[in-house]
């Protein structure tokens, strides 16, 4: 069963080749099961592989298939290669059959676009490029999925092309996320010239049996470069500036790509590297710090949000900042998990707003929304779940791997680093729920003709909400803690390290099961305060906040204004690259260069106008010349100066 | 069968049949002006199939007296390095032809022009005698002059002159230093020739090798052209028709990096050590500096043209990182340059014929009009950009692996190149295809038509096929650039033993060496 | 005795003659004589040579120089005729237009 893999990356490839290359001339419907088809195979086939890996012995749960070699130069080889072990048949499972549900949903929500054939396109490839960036058995291939996700989410960002603010945030994003890649193929190059080899298998064995001892220097820069990636693609700080400027995009594309799948590329990196990242505490210290700040800071932005989409942008860099700082303390399983659970909540919660988006013809302004709980049942009642499992209270799936986050956080990492996660947790929840209470609760705001089209989305877009909202239940129970079924079937990517049980004796802290439940008390507690909180400013006392915003002025503006980190960024890097390229344009390259490329023209001009006096016209004048030298050369020829 | 000279001067036999016609009737030229090319195409297949990719030995070899008292031969052969730079112009060549059926100024001599071209471009690189080299070298200046300076832009004359003298410039220093190795083999050997392989033999002494590199270099440079010497390049790109454009950019520039590759790094492997530093600072400098200033072009040509600069400092960067990474990179860069920057003059050709003006400006929002055009413009642009799966990547990766192995902070700061080339070329595209149509003339534009589908169609293929299978390409290129690795590794050792008491590799000061060749060729004369 | 001394003064004072007449005059038929002159100068110090080096290459090149002189004098006729078709002059001052 694992021999199929390829197909895997194929169906999705052929879907777009046929939505690409003749969409335009299909019926909506084909093109809308063309597509869907493509990816349920592909989901399909994941789940067959999926199965077929757990036949093995966990200890030989890791299958590669050569396609073909790639590049090949000298000492340089890059095959191309699937690779199938437990983290990318997790990795498959989550994009496909994530994927699979915001396919089914887009044909709702999409219908009426006229670049149906062309979402569908970009979407196919999308999911194609995200699973060549989880299957590829070496950097190199990792890259290329790496990119192409990038452009993919280029595409659909700017898919409504003809908005200017659209068309910039796409390009806003392949740019940053091109200040990541830059860092990421330095890496992969350092790779290469540390292991002599790209191949994920044996750059990481030679890198746990070879001689790099702990903390190295190469192996710091290689990791912090990569990171540098992954702060590109996973939208951390400093470049996640992106990420909530990518809501210009349809809703779908939101959830797919901007919270269940591209953005977790780095965090899968990460998890993929783990032997790279073990290796070097500094680089560990740094994501963990990364990833604490990332959260922390992207949660306070989300809290004065009025965009609903924004909320849950800021929410997503927040929850990466997460698994981030998972990852960064070593507990790599921890942050796969929440990547997982994140994925299925996130995925809902977009989708969720964008039956509310859908329901209120566009708007997505929650200051104009309110009490819509009554209209659009389903929606409510799916987004929810979506927002009590975000915010952590248990059995919900988000509950688990947040608290073992934090559980781990302060048991591998410091008391820091768990305050500021808890923090984090704490406006989680706040913010979460004051969009829950803005939108579907209290007095209905909603403008008057919107209201008159007010409306429950159709059953193709509430089914993929009832079916993750399911997932975002249940899929906690994964990784109950003692019991982790995730965790063991990790533990063979993962080696020694990265797991609750084992390392937590390894780094010599025995943590016991009185603290892990104090701290499932303490989330909850924490969870429950946020949601509180939101219930009291918004829904009780809903002239609260505005009272709150004219007290705090200064840092309401701050935060409703992103603490002017675009403007920051603007004022630093794009506009004096702007007018130095100008200056070098205008001064260097017309002034200086050119300019004495045409000076020596014109020097060589001048001297021979000054020579062309001697050209009179007359005849004579010539002649008399010749005479003139004939006369010398007599006269040198006499005087012996010359020999002939 | 001569399957060279068939490549060569079958464009020529086409010329006289084209000026064997009435003038008037310009379908039947242009016809088979295209016949003659893609005639030509076909015949150069037979190369990449036959060639045997396991030796360095040249192949195909003819050799012929020409001017037996002076030694010259009718000397051509290929090796991996140019078999690829062949097919690149007789794949650009009909492609240009096709793109220019819109020309109706004098046609004849316009197609006649493209052909002579072709004939010097595929002379130049298949020669292996110095002296043919540089005919046909100065050959393809001919009709490239003509055509700038014909059917170019309205400052055509200005850019055709610019171009002429500026390489005529550079090429007079390489006749020069010509004549020099000619004169030294024949002091080394007794006899005179022209054969470039036998020139590879000579063990020249270091101060020889610095001042006959700069000769080279000097007209190569300005050929790829490296900055400083860039110049002339937007001008000529801006004038130039579009056929113009896209040889000019195809081609015509690789000639700098071929004979880099050729000439410089083989004959002089010593100074080619010791110039790394400057060449490779060079090539950085354009990187970054070609890709601001493309930034903030507003004509959509002159962009192009500063994104050549750049993607050639990359080539460069490539080859003078001397290992094989870079120099295989370098070359794939070459034909990868040629096929995206030339796609990118054919659809801002394709731009100029519908709304006449390349002003960024006059455009926007495209896309909804032309969704097909946008497509391809797409493709070519993160061809561009090297997005990896397309042909750009291979290249880019290539040489920047390469150069990595060799000094890590010119690839790390090379590397920044990318950054640039995706904020260039996307700001570009965002403001030519897409926002809303702000001019109502672009309300009306009519979306691709067959001929530029045909046009484009081939080039897209080749884009996906080097991406998707660089091997196919890059297996043919190991044996030769092994050979020259060993050329220049194996000459450079013996020349610093017998020459240089100690290996430096960097250039120290004040030893810029006396050129000791000038009295005894006197004596010679 | 005339030696080939002589011959040759004569054929430089001709020379001479010719060449001031070249410089100074102003009528193009005159500067065509003039270097006529020239011609038959040189023309005279190859007999004299030829004579007194007992050597027929002299006297060859003399043949040479007619023949040349002959064929120059055809052209040059024909040029000055067509000049002054057009310009209704042969005065060399008003022919000045190849300049700069």
């Amino acid at each position: 069963m694992l021999n199929l893999v390829g197909l895997i990356l194929l169906f999705p490839l052929i879907g777009t080749a046929i939505n690409g290359l003749i969409g335009k001339r299909l019926r909506k419907e084909t093109v809308g099961y063309v597509a869907c088809g493509s990816i349920g195979l592909s989901f399909f086939i994941s789940v067959l592989v999926f199965c077929g890996l757990l036949l093995l012995p966990p200890g030989e749960r890791l299958f590669e298939k050569q396609l073909f070699s790639w590049i090949e130069s000298g000492s340089f080889k890059s095959t191309a290669g699937l690779q199938v072990d437990p983290l990318s048949s997790l990795m498959i499972l989550i994009v496909t059959g994530v994927g699979f549900l915001i396919h089914i949903y887009s044909i709702g929500y999409m219908h009426e676009d006229k670049g149906y054939h062309r979402y569908f396109c970009y979407l196919n490839l999308f999911t194609f490029s995200m699973l060549l960036l989880v299957l590829g058995n070496n950097f190199l291939l990792m890259f290329i999925g790496w990119e192409a996700v990038g452009l993919c989410s280029y595409l659909l960002i700017g898919f409504w092309f003809e908005k200017k603010s659209a068309s910039n945030a796409a390009k806003k994003a392949f740019v940053v996320n091109r200040v990541g890649d830059f860092g990421f193929a330095l890496g992969i190059m350092l790779v290469f010239l540390t292991f002599h080899s790209i191949d994920f298998t044996e750059v990481f064995s030679a890198a746990s049996h070879g001689n790099f001892e702990a903390g190295s220097f190469t192996v710091t820069i290689i990791t912090l470069l990569m990171f540098m990636g992954a702060t590109g693609k996973s939208a951390q700080i400093p470049l996640y500036t992106w990420l909530p400027d990518a809501m210009e995009g349809p809703t779908p594309v939101s959830a797919l790509i901007h919270a269940a799948t591209m953005v977790t590329a780095g965090v899968y990196m990460i998890a993929r590297c783990n032997v790279l990242y073990m290796l070097s505490p500094f680089t560990m210290t740094v994501v963990a710090s990364v990833g604490a700040v990332t959260a922390l800071f992207a949660a306070s932005i989300g809290l004065v949000q009025n965009d609903i989409k924004r909320v849950l942008a800021y929410s997503t860099i927040s929850q990466l900042g997460y698994m981030f700082l998972a990852c960064g303390v070593g507990a790599f399983t921890a942050g796969v998990f929440h990547l997982m659970t994140h994925a299925f909540f996130k995925a809902l919660l977009f989708l969720g707003s964008g039956s509310v988006i859908h329901a209120l013809s566009g708007e997505q302004d929650m200051r104009k929304m309110g009490g819509l709980r009554n209209h659009i049942p389903v929606t409510y009642k799916t987004f929810l779940v979506g927002a009590v499992a975000i915010a952590g209270i248990p059995p919900f799936a988000g509950f688990f791997s947040k608290d073992e986050i934090l559980l781990e956080s302060l048991v591998r990492g410091n008391l820091l680093y768990w305050i500021v996660g808890a923090v984090a947790a704490f406006l989680t929840a706040f913010y979460m729920f004051r969009l829950l209470f803005m939108t579907f609760h209290g007095v209905s705001r909603v403008e008057h003709h919107a209201m008159e089209h007010l409306h429950e989305s159709p059953g193709n877009m509430t089914l993929p909400l009832t079916v993750l909202a399911a997932l975002s239940f249940f899929g906690g129970f994964l990784g109950i803690p003692g019991a982790s079924v995730i965790n063991s079937f990790l533990a063979p990517v993962f080696g020694g390290h990265g797991h609750t049980e084992v390392s937590g004796a390894e780094a010599g802290v025995h943590h016991s099961a009185w603290l892990s439940s104090l701290m499932m008390v303490v989330s909850t507690a924490i969870a429950l305060a946020g949601i509180f909180l939101a219930y009291q400013m918004y829904s009780k006392k809903p002239e609260l906040p505005g009272k709150l915003a004219e007290r705090f002025r200064v840092i309401y503006k701050l935060l409703l204004n992103k603490y002017y980190v675009d403007e920051i960024y603007d004022a630093l890097f794009v506009n004096p690259i702007k007018k130095i390229s100008v200056q070098l344009w205008k001064r260097v390259d017309a002034g200086m260069i050119d300019g004495s490329v045409n000076g020596i023209a014109r020097l060589v001009g001048g001297f021979s106008n000054i020579l062309r006096l001697l050209q009179t016209g007359y005849v004579r004048n010539y002649a008399f010349y010749i005479v003139v030298g004939c006369i010398f050369i007599i006269i040198f020829a006499v005087l012996g100066k010359v020999k002939f | 069968m001569p399957i060279l000279s068939l490549i060569t001067f079958l464009p020529i036999v086409g010329v006289f049949f084209i000026l064997s016609m009435d003038s008037k009737r310009s379908e039947l030229i242009r016809v088979t002006a295209l016949l003659v090319s893609i005639v030509v195409f076909f015949i150069s297949l037979p190369l990449y199939f036959t060639f045997d990719a396991h030796t360095y030995e040249m192949q195909f070899v003819e050799k012929l007296q020409w001017i037996p008292s002076f030694g010259v031969h009718y000397h051509v052969g290929i090796d991996g390095i140019s078999l690829f730079l062949i097919l690149l112009t007789t794949f650009i060549t009909p492609i240009s032809i096709l793109a220019s059926w819109h020309i109706t100024k004098n046609v004849k001599e316009y197609m006649v022009a493209m052909l002579v071209l072709e004939t010097g471009m595929v002379g130049v690189f298949i020669s292996l005698d110095v002296f043919l080299f540089y005919v046909f070298w100065e050959l393809m200046l001919i009709p490239m002059y003509l055509l700038i300076g014909i059917w170019g832009g309205p400052r055509r004359i200005y850019a055709a002159v610019k171009f002429f003298i500026y390489t005529m410039a550079g090429s007079v220093f390489m006749l020069l230093a010509i004549i020099a190795l000619y004169f030294l083999n024949h002091r080394a050997t007794g006899e005179y020739t022209f054969n470039l392989l036998e020139f590879y033999r000579l063990d020249l002494s270091f101060a020889v090798q610095f001042w006959l590199f700069l000769a080279f270099a000097f007209a190569f440079a300005i050929k790829v052209p490296m900055f400083p010497f860039h110049t002339w390049l937007p001008d000529a790109h801006v004038e130039a028709p579009t056929a113009g454009s896209v040889i000019l950019a195809g081609v015509l520039l690789k000639m700098g990096t071929y004979g880099f590759v050729r000439f410089c790094l083989p004959l002089f492997p010593e100074a080619s050590h010791t110039f790394i530093p400057v060449i490779s600072w060079m090539a950085i400098v354009g990187i970054i500096y070609g890709g601001l200033v493309s930034m903030v072009q507003d004509d959509l040509k002159k962009l192009v043209a500063y994104s050549s600069v750049s993607h050639l400092g990359f080539v460069m960067l490539g080859i003078f990182a001397f290992n094989i990474q870079g120099i295989e990179g370098g070359i794939t860069q070459m034909i990868n340059h040629g096929l995206s920057t030339g796609a990118l003059f054919l659809i801002v050709g394709m731009l100029y014929e519908r709304r006449h003006t390349r002003m960024i400006a006059d455009f926007g929002g495209l896309t909804k009009q032309l969704p097909v055009f946008a497509t391809f413009f797409l493709i070519v642009t993160l061809s561009s950009i090297g997005l990896p799966g397309l042909n750009g990547f291979v290249g880019e990766f290539l040489i920047l692996v390469g150069t990595f192995k060799s000094r890590i902070l010119y690839a790390s700061i090379a590397t920044s190149g990318i950054i640039l080339a995706a904020v260039y070329m996307l700001w570009m595209f965002q403001r030519v295809m897409f926002q809303e149509i702000t001019h109502e003339e672009n309300k009306t534009l009519k979306d691709i038509n067959k001929r530029e589908f045909a046009i484009l169609i081939p080039i897209m293929l080749t884009i996906f096929w080097i991406g998707i299978y660089p091997n196919s390409f890059l297996r043919k290129m190991d044996a030769s650039v092994n050979h020259l690795l060993k050329q220049v590794g194996e000459k450079a050792n013996v020349a610093s033993r017998v020459h240089k008491p100690k290996k430096s590799g960097q250039l120290q000061k004040n030893v810029i060496p006396k050129i000791d060749i000038v009295p005894e060729c006197r004596t010679e004369w | 005795m005339i030696t080939v001394t002589h011959y040759l003064v004569l054929s430089a004072i001709l020379f001479t003659l010719g060449v001031v007449g070249v410089l100074v005059r102003r009528n193009a038929i005159i500067i065509f004589m003039c270097i006529e002159l020239m011609l038959n100068a040189v023309n005279l110090s190859f007999v004299a040579f030829a004579h007194y080096l007992n050597s027929m290459q002299g006297q060859l090149f003399v043949f040479f120089t007619m023949t040349v002189a002959a064929a120059e004098a055809a052209v040059g006729l024909a040029i000055i005729v067509a000049v002054f078709r057009n310009k209704e002059t042969v005065n060399i001052d008003d022919i000045n237009i190849m300049k700069w």
